[in-house]
């Protein structure tokens, strides 16, 4: 009972502390900032996917109207750090780098940007853009992930560090399940698949002075980003000012800088004005990443009563010619199930593409959609409830390392999800419910991702007014980072949460990582309630030189109340803010949280099952998703409403990716034919049920204090194969290539 | 977008003489496509004729016909009382097409004059006779999941997209039209045009021609009616293959039909020999089967849309069957 009387808000489904700016539009995204003499930027994009620039003609845009330059590489100023720009050390190590926009005459995919427009209008600078005409000397491309499947390679990375993640993985014997009485192999594909957050990409520069940048940018890491271009600039990181303070959705395409922002700081420099650069939604297609066209085979095994004796598990996905990208497509394979062989290979085809970049549930989601699907083929063979399938195979312990989990409550997801779908209907044989012209089905998938936490920093200070102020470099790309937060500072403090602001979205602020991997609670949480106790601690002290109850009160006992700090065990004893600020209170203390050696101890993971019912049509094969629940083990929540929002978002995208996303390149062209929401397909609010969301909600204590897992990912892992299965279950018919479009039911 | 003038007359005639005397003018009323066009560099004109003003939005409820106004929005035309209850299958239709919003803006004249959504009509840096005559049909051997089953032409293979052109079709509609040369009617069927050798032209309207009205005369098809519209995804999309079936059924036989496609070629395309199969016989599966068949002879597909060989007749047979228990 004291536990919950401390925990008032941390679980409470408290509202968004900006949820008033958000929908009266007074919440200042990166394009809405208006500086004075400001001036707009259009790209132009090269026609050719691979070759060289011989020329740019901008004669026609230079003569019109309001054109103040036509940058190229032929004219470009020099980057100084373009030669030596590092990458950011909190992602994976990729080899190259990304595309250092006009610096040379390379044309690695088509759109790349060969030339930028400046204008004192937006739409001036676009009309102008569209007369700028690139001169090629064009050489033959690759763009189809198939055709170039031979020429398949390790990662560069792995082949340097025998322990590197992408390296083959083997326990038991390799490709065993080829021996197995009982065994499957599917081959499985996704497309390319597209972030398109509602908010484009967009930065606004504004050189301050000579060696002074301040952005405001589209971007999930305010300090990654501007160590990217104080390094571009070779600039003390302090002289660069990144401001992010709100972001309309990313899903990983932020989580690295690309060329557009280069191409807007270098404008800003050429024509010495503050420059704004938004890309379009077509150059949302070309620019700025993807999740990558994927190949997978998967082979399984098992023995008639349902024990998984081997898998294996290949992967070849698509990278661009300047850059190997990878991602954890395999991971879910050698951890979720126990099985004394697997065997995992991970290999890359260069393309000339634009670089792919993580996109919700990176790797992870890829690699569920074969490792889930081919689950659910082999409780077919054994003619086993899948659900049954997946509990006979269930790990108490990680059988990639052997370390004992730091919690995992799958099980406790699968009963939760398995009442509220009605697993109990589904049928063991295909094709056998129906209602009407409906094929009914059900199907089950199952997610995971790493309960990742990194340092943090977070500053609190006592304000005149009574309200603490909390800062962090941390940005809230939409899962209500400012408003978790609030509720873990109102707990530790005892204060009201209207008493408190969370300033977020500034690298001026106290440290911290990219709002990425589903770490920010993990590591900013943690970092919130530190500060926060050192601010009480502070506070304390202060006050225990003139009152005396304070110098021997337990640290918990102390509050922050309406302009008082006083003891909980007697509110009488209480010091007027307006005192200890008279005694230096109102210095804001910093203080850096890190991830302890529990890391090194435990294996530690979110789970994530998601359960759907779908109906499909008997003539025409259109798929609605009729029920679909997402029950997650992702230890404590601290906010019932955004975490359950981040469920859904993450469900509906699942749904997305099912059954309509799907980006398609004219390998003859090498260029994109969808480059619209006409034909790129998202689903709308009618192809999606109401997303039933369950939480376990068991604290786990060794990720950090907070017991806090992680949500974003594990939302959507699991989710298309959950659907392919319910599909299959419905009708008998296995997809194994996404989407699972009409033309494939029929 | 380039630059263009801007005028917005009173008069019909003034408006129409404005287009027909500037090979560079066109007329705008909803500018649902028109305006992406132009922002796409892909429509070009150098003067919009804006033709809000004149008053062509009313819906006639007269005997024997409705007459439609070209400038009546398509949210109007699919709420109004008297089309809803004589002219069911085109509500539904229109209610098929877009979004809520662009229905509110798109105009009936304009849901006829959209243009074809073909990834490469789109795309100024790949090949497409109908954007750029003589520059080729990247559509033909390139990715052509959405393209037509019908009446293509090596020079195009692209499909008319409008939802409510297939109501409008089956429905024995005319075109009222009013240009240069004084007014004339086109039966609906011959309002679209087939490719052929000028893919750039979708209709038989004469530069600066301008729609005033539709007719749609009364029919006995106000109860067996249905628009089976398949697609990616619930709502807002684009029609993989759309079918509108009218019947007219009495003791389970059936006195009428008509039936026509969408998304299967260059206009909306009329079953007739399909129509006539259904006259005469039982409302049945078995009829609907047959009455699909006939409708698919002649259909020839591509690389990527082999599905609507298939989709198509399936589609033909959910339609009728809704339609036939519609009541």
């Amino acid at each position: 009972m004291k536990e919950q009387a401390q925990n008032k808000q941390i679980g409470a489904p408290m509202n968004r502390v900006d949820g008033h700016l958000k929908v009266t539009g007074a919440a200042k995204y990166s394009a809405e900032y208006e500086l004075p003499n400001m001036a707009y930027a259009v790209l132009v994009g090269s026609t050719i996917a691979k070759g060289r620039l011989t020329g740019v003609d901008a004669k026609a845009a230079e003569r019109a109207p309001g054109v103040l330059a036509v940058i190229t590489h032929f004219n470009s100023p020099k980057v100084p750090g373009f030669d030596t720009a590092g990458k950011d050390p909190s992602q994976p190590a990729t080899v190259g780098g990304p595309l250092k926009i006009f610096k040379d005459d390379k044309i690695h995919y088509s759109d790349q940007p060969i030339a930028v427009v400046v204008a004192d209008s937006w739409e001036r600078a676009r009309h102008a853009a569209r007369l700028v005409k690139g001169q090629y000397a064009p050489e033959k491309h690759k763009t189809n992930l198939e055709a170039g499947a031979s020429e398949a390679f390790l990662p560069t990375a792995a082949k340097k560090n025998p322990k590197h993640p992408m390296n083959d993985y083997q326990r038991g014997q390799a490709d065993a399940y080829k021996l197995g009485a009982i065994k499957l192999e599917s081959e499985y594909v996704i497309p390319t698949e597209v972030h398109h957050p509602m908010e484009l990409q967009a930065i606004t520069a504004h050189w301050e002075a000579a060696d002074k940048l301040t952005i405001y940018d589209k971007t999930q890491g305010t300090m990654a980003t501007r160590r990217d271009f104080a390094k571009e600039w070779n600039l003390p990181e302090e002289n660069v000012k990144v401001i992010a303070t709100f972001v309309g959705g990313a899903f990983g395409n932020a989580l690295h800088s690309w060329p557009h922002e280069s191409a807007a700081i270098i404008a800003a420099r050429v024509v010495n004005r503050p420059v704004k650069l938004m890309l379009t939604r077509e150059q949302m297609f070309t620019n700025v990443g993807y999740r990558p066209y994927t190949w997978q085979k998967l082979g399984m095994s098992a023995t008639p009563d349902g024990k998984i004796t081997a898998i294996t598990h290949e992967s070849i996905g698509q990278t661009s010619n300047y850059e190997e990208f990878t991602e954890s497509t395999l991971a879910q394979t050698r951890m979720m199930y126990q099985a004394p062989n697997v065997t995992t290979r991970y290999r890359l085809v260069s393309l000339d593409v634009c670089s792919p970049i993580w996109m919700r549930g990176p790797g992870e989601a890829t690699g569920a959609f074969a490792l889930e699907s081919a689950m659910d083929e082999m409780a077919h063979m054994l003619n086993l409830d899948p659900l049954e399938f997946r509990l006979r195979n269930y790990t108490d312990k990680d059988p990639e390392n052997g370390k004992p989990w730091s919690t995992k409550f799958l099980k406790e997801c699968y009963q939760l999800g398995a009442e509220r779908v009605g697993w109990s209907k589904r049928q063991l044989k295909p094709g056998s419910l129906r209602d009407g012209e409906w094929l009914i089905g059900y199907g089950m998938g199952v997610g995971t991702f790493g309960a990742h936490r990194g340092a943090a920093t977070v500053g609190a200070q006592l304000l005149a007014n009574g309200t603490v102020l909390l800062q962090c470099a941390t940005t809230d790309i939409g899962p209500g980072t400012g408003t978790v937060m609030t509720q873990i500072a109102a707990d530790t403090l005892g204060l009201d949460p209207k008493k408190i602001r969370f300033e977020l979205g500034n690298s001026s602020f106290p440290k911290a990582g990219t709002q990425g991997g589903s770490s920010t609670v993990n590591s900013v949480g943690p970092a919130t309630q530190e500060a926060c106790l050192a601010l009480k601690d502070k506070l304390r002290g202060l006050a225990g030189a003139s009152n005396a109850a304070f110098a021997s009160a337990k640290k918990e006992d102390v509050t922050l109340t309406d302009g008082y700090l006083a003891l909980s065990s007697n509110p009488a004893t209480r010091v007027a803010y307006a005192d200890l600020i008279k005694q230096g209170g109102d210095k804001a203390v910093m203080v850096e949280a890190r991830p302890g050696p529990e890391g090194q101890q435990y294996s530690m993971y979110s789970f994530s099952v998601h359960f759907v019912e779908v109906r499909v049509h008997e003539l025409t094969g259109e798929v609605r998703v009729s029920k679909l629940v997402s029950c997650a083990d992702a230890g404590t929540i601290v906010n019932e409403k955004t975490a359950g929002n981040q469920m859904k978002g993450g469900a509906v995208g699942g749904i997305g990716m099912a059954l309509m996303e799907a980006a398609h390149i004219d390998d003859r062209f090498g260029r994109y034919v969808t480059k619209d929401f006409a034909d790129y397909h998202v689903p709308v609010h009618a192809d999606s049920p109401a997303v039933e969301v369950a939480f376990v909600n068991q604290p786990d204590p060794h990720v950090n204090a907070l017991g806090t897992k992680g949500i974003g990912e594990i939302a959507i892992i699991g989710v298309a194969p959950a659907i392919a299965n319910a599909v299959f279950n419905a009708t008998g018919k296995r997809v194994r290539e996404l989407p699972i479009t009409p033309d494939k039911l029929i | 977008m380039n630059q263009f003038q801007y005028v917005r007359p009173s008069k019909q005639q003034a408006a129409i003489d404005a287009v027909a005397k500037d090979p560079n003018a066109t007329f705008i009323a909803g500018g649902t496509n028109l305006v992406d066009l132009m922002k796409r560099g892909i429509a070009t004109p150098q003067k919009l004729v804006d033709i809000n003003r004149l008053p062509l939005a009313r819906i006639d409820a007269d005997p024997g016909k409705l007459r439609i106004g070209a400038l009546a929005l398509n949210s109007t035309v699919a709420d109004d009382k008297q089309v809803r209850e004589r002219q069911p299958l085109l509500a539904q239709a229109l209610n098929a097409g877009a979004s809520a919003q662009l229905r509110n803006m798109a105009t009936v004249g304009g849901n006829m004059l959209q243009r074809t959504r073909c990834s490469y009509f789109y795309d100024l840096a790949m090949p497409c006779n109908k954007r750029e005559p003589g520059s080729g049909c990247g559509a033909l051997e390139g990715i052509n999941r959405m393209h037509a089953i019908f009446g293509f032409s090596d020079k195009c293979i692209a499909v008319h997209p409008s939802d409510m052109s297939v109501a409008l079709v089956a429905l024995d509609a005319t075109v009222l039209v009013s240009g240069p040369k004084g007014e004339r009617r086109i039966p609906f069927i011959d309002f679209h045009r087939l490719p052929g050798d000028t893919p750039e032209k979708d209709t038989n309207l004469e530069k600066g021609e301008l729609i005033t009205a539709v007719d749609v005369p009364d029919g006995p098809f106000t109860k067996y009616v249905h628009y089976q519209k398949v697609r990616e995804r619930a709502s807002y999309a684009f029609a993989l293959l759309s079918v509108a079936a009218a019947l007219d059924i009495e003791n389970n036989t059936i006195k009428a039909a008509r039936l026509a496609m969408g998304g299967v070629a260059h206009k909306p395309w009329r079953l007739t020999a399909a129509e006539q199969l259904l006259v005469g016989k039982p409302a049945t599966e078995d009829t609907f089967r047959q009455a699909a068949e006939v409708a698919m002879q002649g259909a020839k597909a591509f690389k990527h849309n082999a599905y609507k060989i298939k989709l198509g007749p399936n589609t033909i047979v959910q339609a009728l069957r809704t339609a036939a228990s519609a009541a």
